[in-house]
């Protein structure tokens, strides 16, 4: 099993409707289905990973999120999840105010750039980092708005958006106290579950 | 002819004809006493009647679906790409049913049958039917053939609205409802097009108010028109520079000729035909007005027009859904122009907003309207795995 199927199930009501942006094979909404009683539903583009939605018996729409989200209604759904896509998006911050509308709650994830060693390959290297996790060259990846934990953190603040829990794993999904305590240093990996705050959209 | 049949094929098919008579109430008030159905069958329905799909025809489309009648066929049924043992639509596991809709000219009752209150054939007073009554004959037939329930309903463009219906009018009655380059419905492009159709064929002075067969005769040369009318807006732009441009010695690249192929080589200065697209739709539009029925094409144009199930809610399609008890898949083609994809998405947005269970998707495709009725791989493919998950849910 994925290692952050599991962190983000704890965070999922049984039966409820959830939406995953960027679902890729489904596997996410597949797992939450039989463990959780889950209704859920995808948006992926790619026709080889739609596919195998549609083997998996998930339901799945093509569509591109760069476009809109405007065809979801208001809270249709329970929890909004966008995992290892957010960096890729055109615009960020306008994805995470149409998840926010559309869910009760939300949950997303991406790779944090403040990590120590992306931090070491600017600072030695004097070159953008280039890992087996994120193996792509400057000019050819998909990944065009990086951010840190320290950065996704203003950006909750700045939005009015609560944070309900975050977790700070490394690329294995493992978390660990000392990631904990200097989590934009050493956590590889970002979860944040949160909702709008109480003072609505800023 | 086939020389032998194709192992994927259902291979000789024989329509069965369904006589019907209890009165059917159409949305119009007027009522049909007694009609007949014309309808073929694949496959074989399993014990406990969970296997069966229906298959909702298009304008021109019939009973005859896949197979073939006899050996001496030219061509397979209309849907032969995606029903048969191993196809999509596998007969080796699914009953497979196909009719020609009320109103049709292949077998049911229509125009060209005998009107029972005055002895002679229908011709023009045959009732105005819609999708909302063709779905009701429908589950008639489902009644007489003991499915209580549908595996899949499934259709494109006028039979995707067929299967619409189904979802609206009978949900308890379908498991999953599949609709191909559909709109909610016609927009005033749409309709406008089915006018200039209906206006070839009665202007045709051997339509003779409809009455045609009574001076032994038919309006051909409307019925002609009419269709090539209606074969343009199936095709694409694209579709039409790849089938009638080729490379010639003057334009050496295909794809600068823009289909302007010449059917003589050279030009006429005359007013006949120059271009092969114009043999083309000529040829087209005769082979149709020479099997199908004025009267028919009419009557199909009116039930495209009249489609609307909004209109029983407010113009809110979303609220037609609200008891749909199904899960849907829509399909929609990237050079569609009669049915763009963004008409298969206003049907998607409803279904989001009613909170049903739906899949969609957005099939690149250069064959416009028509590609739902050719075998594109990636729409194949997607066919073929959702079918699979229905067959697992059906266990046949």
């Amino acid at each position: 099993m994925r290692a952050d199927l599991e962190i983000i199930e704890k965070w999922i009501k049984p039966g409820s409707r959830v939406l995953d942006l960027g679902c890729g094979d489904g596997s996410l909404l597949a797992f939450l289905r039989d463990n959780k009683g889950t209704i859920g539903l995808g948006l992926e583009i790619d026709n080889n990973k739609i596919d195998a939605c549609l083997n998996k018996g998930i339901d799945v729409i093509q569509q591109d999120m760069n476009k809109g989200l405007g065809n979801f209604e208001t809270h249709s759904f329970d929890t909004v999840l966008l995992t290892q896509t957010l960096q890729a998006m055109h615009y960020p911050d306008l994805l995470v105010e149409e998840m926010l509308r559309i869910g009760k709650n939300c949950i997303v994830t991406f790779p944090n750039f403040g990590n120590w060693k992306s931090r070491a390959h600017i600072a030695f290297k004097g070159r953008m980092p280039v890992s087996d996790f994120m193996p792509y060259q400057w000019y050819d990846t998909p990944n065009i708005h990086f951010c840190t934990v320290r950065d996704f953190d203003d950006f909750c603040l700045a939005k009015n958006i609560d944070v309900i829990t975050r977790t700070v794993v490394d690329n294995k999904h493992r978390d660990s106290a000392i990631i904990r305590a200097f989590p934009n240093l050493l956590s590889e990996i970002a979860i944040y579950h949160f909702a709008r705050g109480e003072q609505g959209a800023k | 002819m086939p020389e032998f049949l194709p192992e994927d094929s259902v291979g000789i098919v024989t329509p069965q004809c369904f006589h019907f008579d209890e009165p059917l109430i159409l949305r119009s008030g007027k009522v049909i006493k007694s009609y007949d159905l014309m309808v073929e069958t694949y496959g074989e329905l399993n014990a406990g009647k969970s296997n069966a799909i229906l298959i909702c025809p298009a304008l021109s489309g019939d009973h005859h679906a896949a197979g073939y009648h006899s050996m001496s066929d030219k061509k397979p049924g209309w849907w032969d790409v995606c029903i048969g043992p191993g196809k999509p639509i596998d007969t080796n596991h699914f009953f497979v049913v196909s009719l020609n809709n009320l109103g049709g000219c292949a077998g049911s009752t229509g125009p060209g049958s005998i009107n029972p209150d005055t002895g002679t054939w229908y011709g023009p007073d045959f009732p105005v039917v819609t999708v909302r009554d063709w779905v009701n004959s429908q589950a008639r037939l489902a009644d007489r053939l003991g499915v209580q329930q549908w595996a899949a309903v499934i259709g494109g463009s006028l039979g995707g609205m067929q299967v619409m219906r189904w979802s609206i009018s009978y949900p308890e009655r379908v498991r999953h409802a599949i609709m191909l380059a559909v709109a909610p419905k016609l927009s005033a492009q749409n309709i406008a097009f089915n006018e200039v159709a209906r206006q070839s064929i009665t202007g045709d002075p051997d339509f003779h108010a409809g009455r045609y067969l009574d001076y032994g005769t038919i309006p051909k040369k409307g019925l002609m028109l009419a269709r090539m009318v209606g074969h343009i807006t199936y095709l694409s732009d694209s579709a039409m520079r790849e089938k009638f441009g080729k490379a010639t010695q003057e334009i050496k690249e295909a794809s600068l000729n823009l289909g302007r192929d010449l059917r003589a080589g050279k030009l006429s200065f005359g007013f006949d035909v120059d271009f092969q697209v114009e043999s083309y739709l000529h040829y087209q539009g005769e082979r149709f007005s020479e099997t199908f029925d004025a009267n028919s094409y009419l009557l199909m144009t009116k039930a495209l027009d009249y489609f609307d199930p909004s209109v029983d809610y407010d113009g809110d399609l979303s609220k037609a859904f609200a008891k749909s008890d199904c899960r849907f898949l829509l399909v929609s083609y990237s050079t569609d122009w009669r049915f763009p994809p963004e008409r298969t998405q206003e049907i998607v947005t409803a279904l989001l907003k009613a909170g049903k269970q739906v899949s969609y998707l957005d099939i690149e495709a250069d064959e416009g309207h028509d590609a739902f009725l050719l075998p594109v791989p990636r729409y194949m493919q997607a066919m073929t795995t959702y079918l699979n998950r229905v067959k697992q849910e059906v266990a046949c």
